[in-house]
């Protein structure tokens, strides 16, 4: 029986329907799992993608021919029925089901098991063969619990307000950013954005997200009116000349980021941030292993991450593992965004 | 341990040095006096010794997290530290409980004395009953491991800032050989007379290099010496013992007996600092740094290595003199001093006066750091007449003007990652010159680069690995270094035939191509103008 999905130069490849999946060259028809911009690139003939990452995908790509499909709703391509499900990543994520003659196949895209409160929950669904992320395949990554994650931020945010100083903190624009913003309470001050984070949040905000209002860095905003705020940029910003200005000798920005790698205190350290919350949009190792068993699949194909090792380990679980490379953000250089 | 993990997670935390000093500041106010004294011991580089292998952790680590031992050697260098890796794979606490600091350095020496059947209990029930933070500093403990991100200076301000007592003063009695077992908190911070210690040194002062000649004001206010490529030492004669001090603190006594005998010759209540070097006796100049090498390692040295490689103290200052504490008179005065009391010294005692290198003026002494390498020295010593010998490192007063390094350019060829900070980052490089149209490997480099141009290269080496040897890549020779180092000697155990001392990147010569690298010739040139004979060994390079 032929493989219902292939490995190409461009791409995920699904030959019945005649379609890619999150391809990183251009092609005619691609589905694309989410706005991530290692996930949704331009030059692609058509698009599908759920309702709800839509909106993200055309802020990033700008006009493009995109159709939209909802969660769970059934569609025939060529010989091919595809179905989009929920991979609690970012909102509107999808993990995209393919079924040909019976056989069915799985894309994770990214994703994580744990819920975030804002992107609709992962569900696990059951195929012949499973395509996963694995980002933070290794045992040494577990996430910190939701709840205790708000209590850290926001007791560090409280501790530098208390001092009349900003705090400062590095996440990605669209899922992590809006993450922190909802963790934030807000009775300790306002939340302040930079623009790139901004745009993101606006989108979101237009299609019903619950966020809460912030309001974004401008050459011309007066910060003395603002004392105590967060400050929530990407992490690149951090360490640009827009960080300078939240900065006053007399009370420096205390600086924070956000991502799954702070979990390992070396790369803390090498930051030279004041804190690091450890806070990821992907799969930690339970998530991982928790999931590829929730699908019941036997072969499993994993991709950006620590595949090599991720493989063996479900290979001596009792898996028909193998590596797929793809040219999603993978290991190590993904520090600065875990896309 | 929760109020010292607290400090240990406030001090890794932050970079900033008044959030370090307060976080400890406030340790020292609320935490046990017990924990208080091994806390200082931490942080001063006391650890307790490892008592028990990595190689058992590991796999009780793996075994109790319910993974194999293969994947727990693949997390380790992603990690980049042993103790983390092992409380980052095993399962979460299953009931943390909170007992003190100074119970868990207890409970692993009580360990280490169990047969390993129930030391492997005890730690699997440790491991399951502390937090995070607690469990990675259980584990630094148990593996020897411990190091924290805080100078002992503002550990000592901290503890000035809890305690009232003066930092100078508390510096001072923080010195020496003492351990949590040997003394009390009140004894070590607070008892009256911290001189009943016959064996304390005086906190070193450590020189700056120098920055700026012009803003030194004119020579005459200066006294300049050689810069001795030998270990700094503090000799101290009290009530009929030596002591000689590492500025590292340790204890070097033992290391050098010959130096016993100055104890005949001069008075109790002297306390001299200067420089150990190997030398020779017939010549009166020093033996090569590598002789004195061979001295370092070895707790006791013997006969054959005492004739080879005899150490005197190249004496420059003189702290305590009659049992009186002169570090408040000027260096002028100190010195006249000392040159009075070396003068009295018969040729065979161990102690030679670094003698003063006379010039009117700056281009004089400039002429004179020239000269350096060919008296075995590293440069000169400015020192300022009217200076007190303050503590630690202090700009001002005493300046090293070294000779500039040698260097040449390498091509590199090999890369391997880092550890710890640098864990994903390429910085340990493998530098090679030219033998006709071949590359010779003659040096191993890993600081000297800016974390930019860390990361830079890291890309670079991802992207053009042709092939992994273990965590080694092997590149294509396409990137020119400026390596400095600070001698060079023959080698058989190097293909190149050659050894550097201290080499490190200068600089990244972008502008440099391949071909234009030097050339195994070039270094050898180099090992006959200043090269020095094969005296290390493996064991104690
Ligand atoms: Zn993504
Ligand atoms: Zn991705």
């Amino acid at each position: 029986m032929a493989d219902v999905l292939t490995f190409t130069d461009s791409g995920i490849y699904c030959p019945a329907g005649d379609f890619y999946i999150d391809p990183w060259r251009p092609v005619p028809r691609a589905l694309i799992t989410h706005g991530h911009a290692d996930h949704a690139r331009g030059g692609m003939g058509r698009y599908l993608s759920t309702d709800g990452a839509a909106p993200v995908i055309r802020h990033r790509l700008g006009e493009i021919d995109l159709a939209t499909i909802r969660y769970g709703e059934t569609r025939r391509i060529g010989e091919a029925e595809v179905s989009f499900h929920p991979a609690g990543h970012v909102p509107g994520s999808a993990q995209i089901r393919v079924e040909v003659k019976g056989q069915v196949w799985v894309v994770s895209g990214d994703y994580k098991v744990v819920s975030d409160g804002l992107s609709e929950p992962f569900e696990p669904i059951p195929c012949h063969a499973f395509i996963t992320e694995c980002t933070f395949g290794l045992p040494v990554f577990k996430w910190t619990a939701p709840e205790r994650l708000a209590a850290d931020l926001n007791a560090w945010w409280a501790a530098a307000a208390g001092q009349g100083r900003f705090a400062l903190i590095g996440a990605y624009s669209l899922g992590k950013a809006q993450r922190v913003m909802a963790a934030a309470d807000a009775s300790i001050g306002p939340i302040l954005t930079h623009g790139a984070v901004e745009n993101v949040t606006e989108v979101l905000r237009a299609q019903g997200l619950p966020l809460p209002a912030t309001i974004r860095v401008t050459p011309e905003l007066d910060l003395k009116a603002h004392p105590g705020a967060l400050v929530v940029a990407p992490p690149a910003a951090l360490s640009a000349p827009w960080a300078r200005r939240f900065s006053p000798a007399s009370a420096p920005a205390t600086t924070g980021f956000a991502s799954g790698w702070m979990a390992l205190r070396g790369v803390r350290r090498r930051r030279a941030a004041d804190r690091g919350f450890v806070m990821s949009d992907h799969a930690d190792w339970a998530g991982l292993n928790d999931a590829i068993r929730a699908t019941g699949a036997e072969r499993i194909f994993v991709t950006h991450g620590y595949t090599s090792p991720f493989r063996r380990w479900l290979e001596e679980e009792g898996y028909d593992a193998h590596v797929v490379s793809t040219e999603y953000a993978g290991e190590g250089e993904t520090e600065e965004e875990e896309a | 341990m929760k109020h010292f993990a607290a400090l240990f997670r406030a001090v890794d935390q932050t970079t900033k040095t008044s959030a370090k000093v307060a976080a400890m500041a406030e340790y020292f106010s609320i935490a046990p006096d017990a924990d208080k004294l091994w806390c200082v011991a931490l942080f001063s580089g006391r650890r307790p010794r490892r008592t028990i292998t990595a190689t058992v952790l590991r796999e009780w680590a793996a075994e109790r997290a319910g993974i194999p031992l293969w994947l727990f050697e693949e997390c380790y260098p992603v990690v980049g530290d042993l103790a983390e890796t092992i409380s980052l794979v095993l399962p979460p606490p299953e009931q943390e409980t909170d007992r003190p600091l100074s119970h868990w350095i207890a409970e692993i020496r009580r360990l280490s004395a169990l047969p390993e059947a129930e030391r492997k209990a005890g730690i699997l029930a440790a491991w399951d009953g502390l937090g995070p933070t607690e469990r990675l500093l259980f584990t630094k403990l148990l593996t020897g491991g411990f190091r924290v991100g805080v100078s002992q200076k503002l550990m000592t301000r901290a503890l000035a800032q809890a305690t009232g007592q003066e930092e100078a003063e508390l510096t001072h009695r923080l010195m020496g050989s003492w351990t949590p077992e040997t003394v009390s908190w009140d004894s070590l911070v607070h008892a009256p007379d911290p001189t009943a210690d016959l064996s304390r040194p005086y906190p070193f002062y450590l020189a700056y290099q120098l920055e700026d000649l012009a803003a030194l004001g004119p020579a005459s206010d200066w006294l300049a010496e050689r810069k001795w490529d030998g270990i700094r030492g503090q000799l101290i004669l009290r009530g009929g013992e030596h002591h000689l001090w590492s500025r590292g603190e340790e204890l070097m006594t033992d290391r050098f007996p010959e130096l016993a005998r100055l104890k005949d010759f001069l008075p109790p209540g002297t306390v001299i600092d200067g420089e150990v070097l190997a030398w020779n006796g017939a010549a009166e100049e020093p033996l090569s740094f590598n002789a004195l090498q061979k001295r370092i390692g070895r707790k006791t040295v013997p006969k054959k290595l005492l004739a080879e490689a005899p150490a005197i103290l190249m004496a420059y200052d003189l702290l305590e003199w009659q049992g009186a504490d002169l570090r408040q008179t000027p260096f002028a005065e100190r010195r006249a001093l000392l040159e009075s009391a070396a003068a009295e010294l018969p040729p065979e005692a161990p102690l030679r006066l670094s003698p003063l290198v006379a010039a009117e003026s700056w281009e004089g002494l400039a002429g004179e750091r020239a000269r350096s390498r060919e008296l075995m020295a590293e440069g000169l010593m400015l020192k300022r007449r009217d200076s007190p010998y303050l503590a630690g490192r202090k700009k001002g007063d005493w300046w090293k003007w070294k000779v500039d390094p040698l260097s040449i350019d390498a091509v590199m060829i090999y890369a391997q990652s880092g550890s710890g900070r640098r864990a994903n980052l390429f910085t340990d490089f493998t530098f090679a010159v030219w033998k006709g149209e071949e590359l010779v490997p003659f040096t191993k480099a890993y600081s000297g680069l800016t974390d930019a141009e860390f990361r830079q290269i890291t890309a670079w080496v991802r992207r053009n690995t042709l092939q992994k040897f273990g965590p080694v890549r092997q590149v294509p020779p396409q990137h020119v270094f400026e390596i400095g180092f600070e001698g060079i000697q023959r080698s058989t155990r190097h293909k190149s035939g050659v050894a550097l001392r201290f080499p490190r990147m200068l600089r990244w010569r972008h502008d440099k191509p391949v071909a234009e690298a030097n050339t195994l010739a070039d270094l050898q040139t180099m090992l006959a103008t200043y090269g020095g004979p094969e005296t290390v060994t493996e064991a104690e390079a």
